[in-house]
């Protein structure tokens, strides 16, 4: 009798278990179904917005393509163009070089500059971090607008350079001044460089600075040693991000370049300022040339990916990160 | 955060009393120098402004003089400006992309970043970073598509290629909601579970209130985006006067009104800027919080 009841029992252990299982397949479905009604919005958006056009440009890219007109395949027509015969398209890479070798190292030297003024700063600290990081909060079409003025020939930098016995350029009116003249808008505009910053110098465990002062280090060796390595994380992202903005850099051009007349081409003054994502606007969008500006967009796709990689895989022998090595 | 590194700083009051005249004498003088560095640099930062404002205030006939200080005040540039363009057509439309903008992003954003930081399912990972992924993603690669498209929907010269997307979501919102989500204790949603929510109910109820200063802060950044955008409204905007947003009729002033004086195109970015200085000054915390946020978690 005992071995009959305990086989029942036995069998009725492996349904009951055969039914946990089967729910809790079930609910493991139900889950997956809810994850993917919550993920929905961005499921549409990303194929919509990101995996077609993506796909399509690339397929646009190899066309002769006016929209009005169906797209002609021409193979690699719209590439050799662009490497052996388009002019502009070398200008706008120069340029782009430019944003990326000047501008981003003195914004990323100036962001850490303002921010060691403010640690050293007892009293007012909120003050003066309100002030240096107020003109990132004025909208970029503005800014520009402003350094247009600001810069003008006749304008007031102008005079007060005058004042001093300096040399006047001509700013934006001439092609050796125009790039300048943004360098000194992109420093003022440093705020949110320093903030990360000033966060990072935060992080800095003071033992550290305790350990350097025993040992004798003076404070440019402090700096090198200590401060330096530590924020080195901060530096590669901000420069990570500084190379990507170049290859965006648009809106600051395009007013600047538009400003003395709306009739001006894009890149006045004489093709200084045509950076990348002007040269594809151009060709794009005042020139129609879909087939070409897609061309330029992938070619502008795999320089930011390359460039990602690249310095993500470089980072490991220069960024130090705390807790270990990496 | 932790305290600023200074030496001294963290000794007891009474030791510091005992500081050797010849110490404090070289303390004070450092002091005096790093307040000069800052003063110095706030000026810097500070005349561009000086300069805007004051040009503003000037009559047509002081433009041209050297002379720095209006004299007198032409209040009245504010006002004439609305006779050279219609700015509250374009105020409403900027509104419009930012409000409608802001909305889109979060109700989109919400969901998506709890499914990515508290749910258990299979492709979260994938999903995770392919997100990532558009997160460095240059909007410049998209554009010639989705231009196409647009014009094939006859959207063209108005703000639903600028609002329409962002209620698919937006890889910087989801990115900084989700960092924010992954920091809620998980026993939290546990309980709710036990007596008996479900996810949603869980999202509304647990997760939505407790997180109510990060959405705070990506609202925040996506209004000033979609405000200070400039790019996108003069690429699918910018053949109809009707649709133009601020910064676009801003910038479009010279080609409106030919000869334009530098006094009311300064006023007109003020009054562009304005709203923007003020949405920072009062919520001055949640911003420096949220660049932090991004710059470290980045």
């Amino acid at each position: 009798m005992a071995t009959v009841t305990g086989r029942l029992s036995a069998a009725a252990d492996q349904t009951r278990a055969a039914e946990r299982r089967r729910r809790r397949r079930r609910s493991a479905w139900r889950r997956q179904l809810v994850a993917l009604a919550f993920m929905s919005p961005w499921i549409i958006g990303f194929c919509a917005f990101y995996l077609y056009p993506i796909l399509a440009s690339l397929y646009f890219s190899f066309t002769k393509y006016d929209i009005l007109t169906d797209p002609v395949w021409v193979g690699f027509a719209n590439y050799r163009f662009m490497f052996t015969s388009d002019g502009r398209f070398w200008t706008a890479v120069a340029n782009t070089l430019w944003v990326v070798a000047v501008i981003v190292p003195l914004q990323v030297a100036f962001g850490i500059g303002t921010a060691m003024v403010l640690l050293r700063v007892k009293q007012g600290l909120g003050f003066y971090r309100t002030v240096f990081f107020l003109p990132t909060m004025v909208p970029l079409v503005a800014a520009a607008l402003g350094f247009v003025f600001l810069l003008n020939p006749g304008g007031p930098v102008n005079a007060v350079l005058g004042f001093l016995h300096l040399p006047e350029p001509l700013w934006f009116r001439d092609p050796a001044w125009a790039k300048p003249g943004l360098a000194l808008m992109a420093m003022w505009m440093v705020g949110q460089t320093m903030i990360i910053f000033l966060a990072a110098l935060l992080d800095v465990p003071r033992q550290l600075y305790e350990a350097a002062d025993l040992e004798g280090a003076g404070p440019l060796q402090r700096f090198r040693h200590v401060t330096l390595p530590m924020i080195s994380p901060v530096i590669f992202f901000s420069v990570v991000i500084g190379v990507i903005n170049g290859f965006r850099y648009f809106t600051e051009a395009y007013v600047v370049s538009k400003a003395g007349d709306w009739d001006n081409p894009v890149g006045t003054p004489q093709d200084s300022l045509l950076f990348y994502t002007s040269h594809l606007y151009n060709q794009g969008f005042e020139g129609f040339h879909m087939g070409y500006a897609s061309a330029l967009s992938w070619v502008m796709f795999v320089v930011v990916m390359v460039c990602t990689l690249v310095l993500i895989r470089s980072s490991r022998w220069w960024v130090h990160y705390q807790g270990g090595t990496r | 955060m932790t305290a600023i590194p200074a030496p001294g700083a963290g000794a007891p009051a009474a030791a510091r009393r005992q500081v050797p005249p010849a110490i404090r004498r070289r303390r004070i003088l450092m002091a005096i120098a790093n307040h000069s560095v800052a003063i110095v640099l706030s000026i810097i930062f500070l005349v561009p402004f000086a300069f805007i404002v004051s040009t503003a205030l000037m009559t047509n006939q002081q433009m041209g003089s050297l002379s720095v200080w209006p004299s007198p005040f032409k209040w009245s540039n504010f006002t004439d400006l609305f006779e050279f363009f219609p700015f509250w057509r374009f105020a409403w439309n900027s509104l419009l992309y930012a409000g409608l903008g802001t909305i889109g992003v979060v109700l989109s954003g919400v969901p998506v970043a709890y499914a990515l930081s508290r749910m258990r399912w299979r492709g979260r990972q994938v999903s995770f970073v392919l997100l990532l992924s558009t997160l460095m993603l240059p909007a410049q690669v998209t554009i010639v598509p989705l231009y196409i498209i647009f014009v094939r929907l006859g959207w063209i010269g108005s703000l639903k290629p600028l609002i329409v997307p962002l209620f698919f979501g937006d890889a910087f919102t989801i990115f900084l909601l989700r960092q924010f989500f992954m920091t809620i204790p998980e026993e939290l949603s546990d309980a709710a579970r036990v007596d008996g929510a479900n996810d949603l109910q869980i999202l509304l109820r647990v997760i939505v209130p407790l997180a109510k200063p990060a959405i705070a802060a990506v609202a925040l950044f996506q209004f000033l985006y979609c405000w200070n955008d400039f790019f996108s409204p003069l690429l699918y905007a910018g053949n109809n006067p009707d649709a133009w947003t601020l910064a676009i009729s801003l910038q479009q002033l010279t080609q409106l009104s030919r000869g334009i004086l530098a006094n009311l195109q300064m006023a007109a970015s003020i009054l562009f800027t304005l709203p923007v200085l003020i949405i920072f000054f009062f919520a001055q915390k949640v911003f420096v919080e949220g660049v932090t946020l991004t710059g470290v978690k980045g």
